[in-house]
C-alpha cells in the first residue's frame, strides 16, 4: 500500500472567509484536515502598549477600535475598570443608560456575525438583510456619540454628555420593529436545508473541553454551560433586569445560531426594560478632580473650568493597587486588567480578549473533518481580528 | 465571601509556606505566591471538586521596571482563576526577577492557557517551561525585543523588512 | 494590455483614451480586501443602504489576479506590510490604490511600533479617504475622485507609470 501523503494549505491572511486577517495552515489528507494551526497577528496594533502610554481619560478611543463590532461594550468594559479603580459610583440613570446601549451593541454585533457567517456558507441574502437593519443601530450611535462606528460615548463617570433628545423615540422605533427583523432572518436560515446540513455536528465542542479551553459567551453557552456574567457577577446595574440565558445543547455551529438569534431577543427585552424604566438625573458624577464636570458649568463656572482643565492636562493620580473587571461583550467575557502605580498614567492595561481565546480552540473544532467545515468553524466562533491582535 | 473564605482556607490550608502575602484591594481577593508553587496550587485547585476552580479567565503580565516594587521581583504575572459554580473570581501573582523569567507552563493543566502563555512570551519575554510550543504570536517574526517591556520604545521602525531595509532607521521618541 | 508600449511617441491618442477611460471607470472592481474597521465601513458601502453597486462596481472579486482597485481598509501593521505589498504586486495592470481611513493614510491614532505609518510607503496611494472610518459615502467620494483622475488619464502616461 502506497504511502498516505498530506499537504499543506495556506488560508489566508488575505481570505474572505477568515473575517478579517486570520491565517490558517491546514495540513490536509484528501479533503481531510489532518492539523490546523491559527496564526494571529497581522493586524497587530500595539493597544495594549499605546493605552499604557497615556492618560487613563485619553485612552478610551483606543478600546473602540479593538472589538470594532461592539465599541460601547469595549468603552463600558474599560470605564467600569477604571471606576472601580478610583471608586467612583456613578448615577443611576447612566448605569441605564449604559445597559441600553451595550444591548444594542449586542445586537449590532450579532447582526454582522450573522450575516458574514450565512454568506461564508453561500447563504447571500441574509447578509443585505442584516446590513440593512443595523443601519438602525448606527443612527441612534450617530446621535449619541456623534459617530456611527467609534463613538467614544460611554466616558470615566458617566457619559460624553446626556442622551440625544429622540432617543427615546428611536429606541422604541427599533424595539418595535426588530422582532419581525429577526422574524425574518428565522425563515431564511433556521430550517433552510443547506444551512442546517452545513452547521449541524459541524465544530462541535463539549462543556468540558469548552471550559479547559477558557471559552467565554456564546462559545461557552452553546455547550449547554449556563453562564453569564450580566447574571454570575452582575455589573453596571444587570441586577435589576428580567432576562434569560439560552443555552445550546450538543455545542456544535447550529446551537450556537439559535442561541444567538435568542440572545438578540433576549437584548431588545433588557433594552425595552431599560427605556421604560430609566430614571431622572445628571449624566456624569461628581466627583471633582477625576470625573469631567459638564460642558454646561465649564464654560460658567470658574471652579468646573479649572477642574476640566486640570483632568485634561495632568489627568488624575490613580492609587497603586490592581483591578480586573469583566464584562459580558457579545463575544465573551472581555476583562480589563488595570494597575495602577501611583501616577496620572497606567502602569498596566491588560485586555482579557475574548476572540483571541476563543480561537485558539480552532484546531479542536476542525481536525479530523473536511477542508469546508474549517469555514463554519471560524465563522461560528465569531472572532474580530481587532480583538485576537490587538 | 464564603468561596473566598474556603479558597484562603484551602490555599493556606495546604500551601501555607508559599503564600507570601494576601491582597484585598477593592475587594478582589488575591495571593501572592512564590513562582514555583503556582503550577501545584493550580493543579490542587483544579482537582477540587467542592471549590471547582476550573477556569482559567486569564493570565496578565506586568513589568514593574523604574518602580519601588521592582525589587520584589521586575515581571509580575497575574492567574485569572474563576469558577462557574460559586461564581467567584479570585488572583494568583507571583513575582519573576529579570535576569531569569522563568516558570512552568499551565498547559498540561488548562489548553487554554496554551496561547496566553505564547502571547506573555511574545509580549513581555516570559518563558514558560514545558511548554510545547513558545513561539511568537503577535508580532513578526523579525521583530526583535518584547514590546511590553517598559524599556522598549513605542514609536520606532526596525530596518529590517525587505521594503525598507535601505531606509534609515526613524526613532521619534 | 501590451498594446500602448507600441505606440512611438510622435502619435497623439484621443478617441482611444476616451474610450478605454471610460471603460475602466465604469468596470471598476475592487478587492475583497478588508483589515479593520473600515472594512466594516466599505462593506456597509457595498450593502443596500449605500449600493455601490449603482457606479458599476459591484463585484467585489476575492483574488487579487482579477482586480483593479485596491481598498486599503484600515490600518497596515508591520506583520500584514510584506502581504499587501505582495498582493499589490499581484494585480495585473492598470490598478489603483484607495487608502480608506486615518490609520491607512498616515497611522491614524496609533503612532507606534506595530503600525505602518501610512500605506503609502510601501505602494503607491492613489486617493487618500480622511475618517476614523469614513462614512460609506466618504468612500463613495474617494471612489468618485479616483474616477475624475482615470479619466484625465492617458493611456501612454499610464504606460510610463508602470514602466517605473
Amino acid at each position: 500500500m502506497a504511502e498516505r501523503k498530506t499537504i499543506t494549505l495556506n488560508m489566508g491572511p488575505q481570505h474572505p472567509a477568515t473575517h478579517g486577517v486570520l491565517r490558517v495552515e491546514l495540513e490536509l489528507e484528501g479533503e481531510t484536515v489532518v492539523r490546523a494551526r491559527p496564526i494571529v497577528g497581522y493586524l497587530h496594533t500595539g493597544i495594549e502598549k499605546t493605552m499604557e502610554s497615556k492618560l487613563y481619560y485619553k485612552a478610551i478611543p483606543e478600546t473602540d477600535r479593538m472589538d470594532y463590532l461592539a465599541p460601547m461594550s469595549n468603552n463600558l468594559g474599560y470605564c467600569l475598570a477604571v471606576e472601580k479603580l478610583m471608586d467612583i459610583e456613578v448615577p443611576e440613570k447612566v448605569k441605564w443608560a449604559r445597559v441600553c446601549l451595550a444591548e444594542l451593541t449586542r445586537i449590532n454585533s450579532h447582526l454582522v456575525w450573522l450575516g458574514t457567517h450565512a454568506l461564508d456558507l453561500g447563504a447571500l441574502s441574509p447578509v443585505l438583510y442584516t446590513f440593512r437593519d443595523r443601519e438602525m443601530i448606527l443612527d441612534i450611535y450617530e446621535a449619541c456619540g456623534g459617530q456611527r462606528m467609534m463613538t467614544s460615548y460611554i466616558r470615566i463617570g458617566g457619559l460624553a454628555h446626556d442622551l440625544p433628545l429622540d432617543f427615546d423615540k428611536k429606541v422604541a422605533n427599533l424595539l418595535k420593529v426588530f422582532p419581525e427583523k429577526i422574524k425574518e432572518y428565522e425563515t431564511l436560515l433556521t430550517e433552510n436545508q443547506i444551512f442546517i446540513n452545513r452547521t449541524r455536528g459541524v465544530a462541535v465542542i463539549s462543556a468540558e473541553d469548552a471550559i479547559n479551553w477558557s471559552l467565554s459567551g456564546p462559545m461557552l453557552r452553546g455547550s449547554g454551560v449556563r453562564h453569564d456574567l450580566r447574571k454570575a457577577n452582575p455589573y453596571s446595574g444587570y441586577e435589576n433586569f428580567d432576562f434569560e440565558i439560552p443555552i445550546g445543547e450538543n455545542g456544535d455551529a447550529y446551537d450556537r445560531y439559535k442561541l444567538r438569534i435568542e440572545e438578540m431577543r433576549q437584548s431588545l427585552r433588557i433594552a425595552r426594560q431599560a427605556l421604560d424604566g430609566m430614571p431622572e438625573g445628571p449624566y456624569r458624577a461628581h466627583v471633582p478632580g477625576v470625573v469631567l464636570p459638564p460642558k454646561e458649568d465649564v464654560l460658567h463656572k470658574m471652579e468646573s473650568m479649572i477642574f476640566h482643565f486640570k483632568i485634561i492636562t495632568e489627568g488624575f493620580k490613580a492609587p497603586c493597587g490592581s483591578v480586573y473587571q469583566a464584562i459580558e461583550s457579545p463575544k465573551g467575557e472581555i476583562g480589563f486588567y488595570i494597575v495602577g502605580d501611583g501616577t496620572n498614567r497606567p502602569r498596566r492595561i491588560r485586555v482579557r480578549p475574548p476572540s483571541f481565546v476563543n480561537i485558539a480552540c480552532l484546531p479542536a473544532l476542525c481536525e479530523g473533518r473536511m477542508v469546508s467545515d474549517v469555514v463554519c468553524a471560524i465563522g461560528s466562533v465569531d472572532i474580530v481580528l481587532g480583538e485576537v491582535d490587538r | 465571601m464564603e468561596f473566598e473564605q474556603e479558597v484562603r482556607e484551602f490555599i493556606n490550608g495546604r500551601f501555607g509556606e508559599d503564600v507570601i502575602a494576601e491582597d484585598n484591594f477593592r475587594n478582589q481577593l488575591s495571593f501572592i505566591v512564590k513562582p514555583a508553587a503556582v503550577f501545584d496550587i493550580c493543579q490542587a485547585l483544579q482537582e477540587d471538586d467542592r471549590l471547582d476552580v476550573r477556569f482559567l479567565a486569564d493570565i496578565a503580565m506586568v513589568d514593574w521596571l523604574g518602580h519601588a516594587e521592582e525589587k520584589k521581583g521586575r515581571f509580575e504575572l497575574v492567574y485569572n482563576l474563576y469558577s462557574l459554580k460559586h461564581k467567584g473570581r479570585f488572583f494568583l501573582k507571583t513575582r519573576l526577577p529579570a535576569d531569569k523569567p522563568e516558570i512552568k507552563s499551565l498547559t498540561p493543566l488548562w489548553n487554554g492557557a496554551n496561547w496566553l502563555e505564547r502571547e506573555a512570551f511574545d509580549m513581555m519575554g516570559i518563558i514558560f517551561t514545558g511548554h510545547p510550543d513558545l513561539t511568537k504570536i503577535l508580532t513578526p517574526d523579525d521583530l526583535e525585543g518584547h514590546p511590553l517591556r517598559r524599556d522598549f520604545p513605542l514609536t520606532w521602525e526596525q530596518p529590517q523588512f525587505s521594503w525598507n531595509k535601505d531606509d534609515p532607521p526613524e526613532v521619534i521618541k | 494590455m501590451g498594446l500602448e508600449e507600441k505606440i512611438p511617441d510622435s502619435i497623439i491618442l484621443t478617441t482611444l483614451d476616451k474610450v478605454v477611460n471610460w471603460a475602466h471607470k465604469r468596470s471598476m472592481w475592487p478587492m475583497t480586501f478588508g483589515l479593520a474597521c473600515c472594512a466594516i465601513e466599505m462593506m456597509s458601502a457595498s450593502m443596500p443602504n449605500f449600493d455601490l453597486a449603482r457606479f458599476g462596481m459591484e463585484v467585489f472579486r476575492p483574488s487579487p489576479r482579477q482586480a483593479d482597485l485596491m481598498i486599503v481598509s484600515g490600518r497596515v501593521s508591520r506583520k500584514m506590510a510584506p502581504v499587501v505589498k505582495t498582493l499589490y504586486e499581484q494585480m495585473p495592470n492598470p490598478k489603483w490604490v484607495i487608502a480608506m481611513g486615518a490609520c491607512a493614510s498616515c497611522g491614524g491614532v496609533f503612532n507606534n511600533y506595530a503600525i505602518v505609518q501610512g500605506v503609502d510607503k510601501i505602494i503607491p496611494v492613489d486617493v487618500y479617504v480622511p475618517g476614523c472610518p469614513p462614512r460609506p459615502e466618504q468612500l463613495i467620494n474617494g471612489i468618485m475622485k479616483l474616477f475624475e483622475k482615470v479619466e484625465k488619464s492617458s493611456l501612454k502616461d499610464r504606460h510610463e507609470e508602470w514602466g517605473r
